[in-house]
């Protein structure tokens, strides 16, 4: 076959740094789970320590293209390009945030002898999603999905002991398993039919007509499955609720935020590397004909927002509330996608920019509640905004920019993906997707009734809240109020990232 | 004497495929539902050693056929002690049966 050079192995080594970081600070967890036998208070420290590290290599090498693992002359397993480096960054961003939240979490804290396992797993996670982002080749897609999914199997169900927990993991690793089984039969039929696994290989050997296009439409709607079940896209959604109730409240945060991310990420590149043709000056992609990619994604992401924001308005636990409207805000996603030009790109990297922001900040806030009140029904919300004036202000925010009103950052998000749709003059589609977000609006402002014109029977008792948790909460609320207004470095750094590596 | 061909391998591959997904839908307990995904990973499997070998594709198959018996066997303990830890909470692991998370 090729003749592997030592060079480019070491290379590669070269533009994993990242990646390395994440499995060395695995090594170092480990050992000091057991080297500190009682003392668990050091395990957060490394995990931040590996983080910034890995955050340091990502930035230092954002704006480098190039292939990493070559199989080939002039392809490879993996893709450093400035895409995948902002997902990374994405990743890595919410991952910190998610120790600092397990860092505080009653959940979490109740189980403190198994702090080893689980900040070990979130790291194994974290190094899947990573994997994931830069993927180009379909063994490499496989292997990281199942990375994430094995870790996240376990952490759903970390504190093992409640039944809503035991059962979220058990949900999770039927519809996982047979999912990324399906996908890995797609996979394997596009391996019988263009005898590669790698994405741009195979995107130049399908370009020849002969191609049999009713087996290769079928193997890429296959593939979908799999991915659509990492985003969360609606026929594939119905682990999310259940999980996401079930388990502990900073994993719902990380898998609605860092595994959708990533999700969304191997989609785009997926879709793009493998079916593109050529990219217009004007940055809209022509697709080969084999999948007509643009209609699907248009009704598969209608189905999701809408099924989302419906299930949504009679939900009345708080994190089964969030769940439905991370299924919506997929769907609103997976219309950047539908327009399939850079500017949808654009529109998606803005998006998940803020959603990241204003998703953690309400779990975080729906956590620091429940910590307190040991609840998460809207019941118990009741008179909160008086008890507890900072928490229910901060919700009322989050909630506001998650239905995408101004002067929030969710606006902003919202805005650049009609934008978007209405210059690839899909009207009907975003007039769609403004309804959607109507009909949001009633779910998101009943919570706020709750909080705020709701008495409760008895007087809510009010509870303090540590100053490390108020810092959190003005951490996640900055961020969502500032874009709101000033959102021109998040729209540069969204337009540099756009380029995926070869198109 | 007949000759075994790519088709032949493919037939088993998709059988294998339908009885698992047939496995999953059909069957409450967990564990049979379990087995079921066994069974579509394995499906995978044959039909990649299977193109392997009678396309000439070189190695990538068979490597990635071991991949995927790995990660099965990973799964599967991951997914039996998600089980174990069902039976020991629920006192059951029939999956029409857990069910405390619903709206």
């Amino acid at each position: 076959m090729n003749t592997y050079n030592l060079n480019y192995l070491v290379n590669s080594l070269y533009l994993i740094k990242p990646e390395i970081t994440i499995s060395i600070a695995i090594v170092i967890l480990v050992l000091v789970d057991l080297i500190m036998d009682k003392n668990k208070k050091l395990l957060p420290f490394v995990s931040m320590i590996g983080l910034v590290v890995a955050g340091y290599f990502i930035v230092d090498q954002f704006s480098t293209n190039s292939f990493a693992f070559n199989t080939g002359s002039s392809t490879g397993m993996l893709v450093i390009d400035p895409f995948g480096n902002f997902f990374k960054l994405l990743i890595v961003l919410a991952s910190a945030f998610i120790i600092l939240f397990s860092v505080s979490s009653k959940e979490i804290k109740e189980n403190l002898e198994r702090h080893g396992e689980y900040f070990t797993l979130i790291f194994g996670m974290i190094l899947g999603m990573m994997f994931m982002v830069s993927s180009a080749d379909l063994i490499v897609i496989y292997l990281s999905l199942e990375l994430v999914s094995l870790s996240s199997y376990i952490l759903a169900g970390f504190t093992k002991q409640t039944l809503r927990n035991s059962e979220a993991s058990l949900k999770y690793v039927i519809y996982g398993g047979i999912s990324s089984g399906i996908m890995l039969f797609g996979i394997s039929i596009i391996y019988g039919i263009t005898g590669s696994t790698n994405l741009y290989e195979i995107n130049s050997l399908i370009q020849s007509p002969q191609i049999q296009n009713l087996t290769f439409f079928l193997a890429g709607i296959l593939i979908f499955v799999g991915i659509g079940y990492k985003i969360s896209a609606a026929p594939f959604h119905f682990w999310t609720p259940d999980v996401y109730e079930g388990a502990p409240i900073p994993i719902t945060a990380f898998l609605s935020i860092a595994s959708k991310a990533a999700g969304f990420a191997l989609l785009i590149r997926f879709i793009k590397i493998t079916f593109i043709k050529s990219v217009d000056p004007e940055g809209f992609w022509h697709l080969l004909g084999i999948i007509d990619w643009k209609s699907f994604i248009i009704v598969i992401s209608i189905l999701t927002m809408t099924l989302g924001n419906f299930a949504a308005l009679w939900q009345n636990n708080m994190k089964r509330l969030l769940a439905y409207s991370s299924i919506a805000h997929a769907g609103y996603l997976l219309l950047g996608l539908a327009v399939m030009s850079n500017e949808g790109i654009a529109a998606i990297i803005i998006y998940f920019a803020i959603y990241a922001f204003m998703n953690l900040g309400a779990f975080l806030v729906v956590m620091l509640i429940a910590n307190k009140t040991g609840s998460e029904e809207l019941d118990d919300y009741k008179g909160l905004g008086y008890s507890t004036p900072f928490l229910g202000v901060a919700l009322a925010i989050f909630l506001v920019s998650l239905t995408g009103l101004p002067p929030t950052a969710g606006f902003i998000g919202k805005l650049y993906i009609f934008i978007a749709l209405v210059d690839a003059k899909m009207i009907v589609v975003a007039v769609i997707a403004l309804l959607n977000t109507v009909v949001s609006l009633y779910y998101y402002i009943r919570v706020l009734k709750h909080m705020f014109l709701d008495r409760p029977e008895k007087e809510a008792p009010a509870f303090s809240i540590s100053a490390a948790a108020v810092a959190l909460v003005v951490v996640m609320l900055t961020p969502v109020l500032v874009f709101g207004v000033y959102f021109t470095p998040l729209v540069d750094l969204a337009k540099n990232s756009v380029a995926l590596m070869g198109f | 004497m007949i000759h075994i061909g790519l088709s032949h391998f493919l037939f088993v591959s998709i059988v294998l495929f339908s009885l698992g997904i047939f496995g999953i839908v059909t069957r409450k307990n967990a564990v049979m539902v379990l087995m079921g995904i066994e069974l579509i990973l394995n499906s995978a499997n044959i039909n990649f050693i299977a193109f392997a070998k009678f396309g000439n594709f070189g190695y990538q198959g068979q490597i990635m056929a071991l991949f995927v018996i790995i990660l099965a066997a990973a799964e599967a303990a991951v997914a039996l002690a998600i089980v174990l830890n069902i039976y020991k909470t629920f006192s059951t692991v029939n999956v029409d049966e857990i069910d405390t998370l619903k709206d």
